[in-house]
């Protein structure tokens, strides 16, 4: 028998059915095709019905699109759970720690660990939350990790998501679609529920309440309005919580608090969730030019009339330059070992490191410091010897501005296919709550894959699609 | 809840109803041309008079002739009232309040904007016209349904039955005052086939063919079609009902404080004077001059809620 050199979650790397997908894999086994493909068509129409669209910047309304949803759930059993888990919740504890230093005594820079420059010169690092004491001490209230799998329970951290990651609609409405879809499956199999999320997250948003807030907090989800690509999230949330959706023309600064105005006048809002960026957040402490944000929120916040969430800054820490600090960040907070493992990383500011990127680019994956979905990254292996060469200049011009990794051999789930089940790569996105009353971890999270034969490209706006994902009882 | 919520449902409900009322319209436009006992073009205008589109298409458009006004009235994104628009601007409005609306409201929306964006991508033929019509019916009354069977009745409820019999209401004081003239007294004499199919259109328009055939059989003349419509307070479409309905939402709003003090009085004045006229004094003060009078009224109670309930500032 030959062994694959890609592992899959299903198959492992023998084609020998791996056992949290035994259960599923016999009920597949008996399905009829045709029965699937048609469940995979109503599957799509039910996301059109209820609007589970990203909108497509720049675009009319005809181009609300939808991300493709593929039937085969991807299964993690309950013991991995746990010891990722683990992982998780130490490397989230390191992050506020972190953060919660950078802005105070910086005792991390002190010691020497992490360069200054690495802080200041960051565009990420907010000086206005110099010496602020947020509400709870909690700096990111919503952590997206972002994992991927290369063996049996063999997962590394691609990047940390510490400002507003989006994406858990997803996470939700797949399993909605699926449990609709196939309720059978879920009696057959243990999966463990995600849908207790947003209560989970009113709760712990109103467990970050600042002192001042009243025995119910009042909680509002910002949105920067409906054309954005990720409005119908921000409106679901909000839904789902139970919470006004509100949008920066709504919210004024009223005796010192941030107040929503209603139909019977302004009521001070406690804990607002944002979704729109820092710079947009404050025109009057930040960018000036933002229709989006709030005159004077950053003076209300800093004295302490309303939690936002996440922390004004946190970018600080989910930036692909502190990245490659965060093992040494995990040690010097936590005193303990990593648990997750950090994909090896070159800093091209550093010579020997950029003179062996630039020998080895056909072997590499480089990725811009501060880029985001996919884009302006290079993928060596199966990258052209123009692009290989362009990026080569760009890498000599700005050194400092790229980060280098070894091109892992992600695991692959199969999808159902017009040719049955066909491997393709994936992701895994938990979502993690962080408050006082502790750190939450959804057992599940967004699993995107490159519906490409061969890509490694998950992002949405090229061409990704999402699964559910099914932690299994133990 | 957010004064832009308020807003957003207010206007939802606002041009779902439109887009009813709007169809509704076409449809009784088509039969009276198809009983070809008039100029047709001309029935056209009137049509698109009561519609309030008039002035659009003619500054659009260089002729008149039935396939412009339906596709005007339509399908048209440069008439702010026509079926398309309508649809388009309650979906987007229901879009703002997906957190106010159920579920089960949003997709029914929802699925009105995605069934009638297909089914009005292309011009609609004369053969296809009907069931068009009863496409947007049918999702309309869909809309109407599930808000009925689903919404608490709260604020947010309140504030979708204003902007429904606001609407309703100026759609049918619109209708009347476009054809006014066929009920005037001096009209009554005449009654020839044409008279009553242009009375006929007017009961039509407002769904009102059945209820005012059970309230008055084989007879009724212009006078009751104008008491019906504009009094009686059974009816779902006249202008009493519909006054009345501002009345109690407004007063469930209130909930016994001052809130919306302004607009409650104002629609108080509406209710009353339709309620303590008789059909008579009505046309001895003037059709016409009354349900101007009433569109105006209606104009400054929408302004009125606008403003009480903090929509834009």
């Amino acid at each position: 028998m030959t062994e694959h050199s890609v592992f899959d979650e299903m198959w492992g790397r023998d084609d020998q059915i791996r056992a949290p997908y035994q259960n599923f894999f016999d009920w597949f086994d008996q399905e009829d095709p045709k029965r699937l493909r048609a469940k995979n068509r109503e599957a799509e129409d039910l996301f059109r019905l209820t609007g589970i669209t990203f909108n497509v910047y720049g675009r009319s309304e005809a181009e609300e699109r939808l991300i493709p949803f593929d039937i085969i759930p991807r299964i993690i059993s309950g013991s991995e759970w746990a010891k990722l888990s683990r992982g998780i919740e130490q490397r989230v504890r390191a992050i506020n720690a972190f953060l919660h230093d950078i802005y105070h005594t910086q005792e991390i820079l002190k010691a020497g660990r992490i360069p200054r420059a690495m802080i200041y010169q960051n565009e990420a690092f907010q000086s206005k939350m110099m010496g602020v004491d947020v509400p709870g001490g909690v700096y990111t209230h919503i952590v997206g990790i972002d994992l991927v799998c290369t063996g049996p329970g063999e997962f590394y951290v691609l990047e940390d998501n510490a400002r507003t990651p989006s994406g858990v609609s997803y996470m939700l409405e797949n399993r909605e679609t699926m449990l609709q879809m196939f309720p059978e499956l879920f009696s057959k199999n243990r999966v463990q529920s995600v849908q207790q999320y947003p209560i989970d997250l009113r709760r712990s948003l109103a467990a970050c309440a600042p002192r001042m807030a009243q025995a119910d907090p009042t909680v509002a989800v910002l949105t920067p309005g409906i054309y954005n690509s990720a409005y119908f999230e921000h409106a679901f949330l909000a839904d789902q919580m139970g919470v006004e959706l509100v949008e920066g023309h709504d919210l004024r600064v009223i005796d010192g608090r941030v107040a929503m105005r209603t139909t019977r006048g302004y009521k001070p809002i406690d804990v607002l969730y944002r979704r729109v960026d820092d710079d947009f957040l404050d025109p009057l402490n930040f960018n000036p030019d933002s229709q989006l944000g709030v005159p004077g929120i950053m003076d209300v916040y800093r004295a302490g009339g309303i939690t936002i969430a996440n922390a004004p800054g946190t970018g600080i820490s989910d930036d692909k330059a502190i990245y490659s600090y965060m093992p040494e960040i995990v040690e010097f907070y936590t005193g303990e070992r990593p648990l997750l493992q950090n994909v090896p990383t070159w800093r091209c500011s550093e010579p020997d490191s950029l003179a062996y990127v630039l020998d080895n680019l056909e072997d590499l994956v480089v990725k811009e410091v501060h880029g985001s979905g996919g884009y302006g990254m290079l993928i060596g292996p199966t990258a052209t010897k123009k692009d290989i060469a362009d990026f080569r200049r760009k890498l000599r011009a700005r050194p400092k501005n790229y980060i280098a990794q070894p091109t892992l051999s992600l695991s692959t789930v199969p999808i159902f296919a017009k040719a049955g089940l066909t491997p393709r790569h994936v992701d895994l996105r938990p979502y993690v709550l962080v408050s006082p009353d502790g750190i939450k971890i959804t057992p599940g999270g967004l699993t995107r894959v490159a519906l490409k034969k061969g890509s490694l490209v998950v992002n949405s706006s090229q061409g990704g699609g999402t699964k559910d994902t099914w932690v299994l009882e133990e | 809840m957010l004064g832009k919520t308020a807003n957003g449902l207010f206007w939802m409900y606002r041009y779902m109803e439109r887009a009813e009322n709007t169809a509704r319209l076409i449809e009784t436009g088509q039969r009276i041309a198809l009983t070809r006992l008039n100029q047709t073009d001309d029935e056209w205008l009137s049509v698109m008079r009561s519609a309030d589109c008039l002035e659009g298409f003619m500054a659009a458009h260089d002729e008149v002739s039935r396939d412009l006004a339906v596709d005007w009235m339509l399908r048209s994104k440069d008439n702010p009232s026509s079926v398309v628009s309508s649809v388009n601007a309650a979906r987007q409005n229901a879009r703002l309040v997906r957190t106010a609306i159920t579920g089960d409201v949003w997709e029914a929306v929802n699925s009105a904007y995605m069934s009638l964006k297909k089914a009005l991508t292309r011009k609609v033929s004369e053969r296809d016209l009907p069931s068009i019509v009863r496409l947007i019916r049918h999702h309309a009354a869909l809309v109407r349904g599930v808000t009925h069977g689903t919404m608490l009745r709260n604020d947010i409820y309140d504030f979708a039955r204003l902007g429904t019999f606001l609407e309703r209401a100026d759609n049918t004081a619109r209708i009347l005052d476009v054809k006014y003239y066929v009920l005037l007294p001096s009209a009554r004499a005449v009654g020839t086939s044409l008279d009553n199919v242009q009375w006929e259109s007017i009961l039509r328009s407002v769904s009102a063919r059945g209820g005012f055939r059970m309230e008055y059989g084989a007879g009724g003349g212009p006078r009751q079609i104008a008491d019906f419509l504009i009094l009686d307070r059974r009816m779902p479409r006249s202008l009493a009902f519909c006054a009345g309905k501002l009345c109690d939402n407004l007063g469930y709003l209130a909930d016994g404080g001052d809130a919306g003090a302004g607009s409650r009085e104002k629609v108080d004045a509406l209710r009353d004077g339709l309620l303590s006229q008789s059909i008579d004094a009505i046309f001895e003060f003037g059709l016409h001059e009354f349900l101007q009078k009433t569109l105006k009224e209606l104009s400054a109670i929408s302004r009125q809620i606008e403003q009480d309930f903090r929509f834009y500032a």
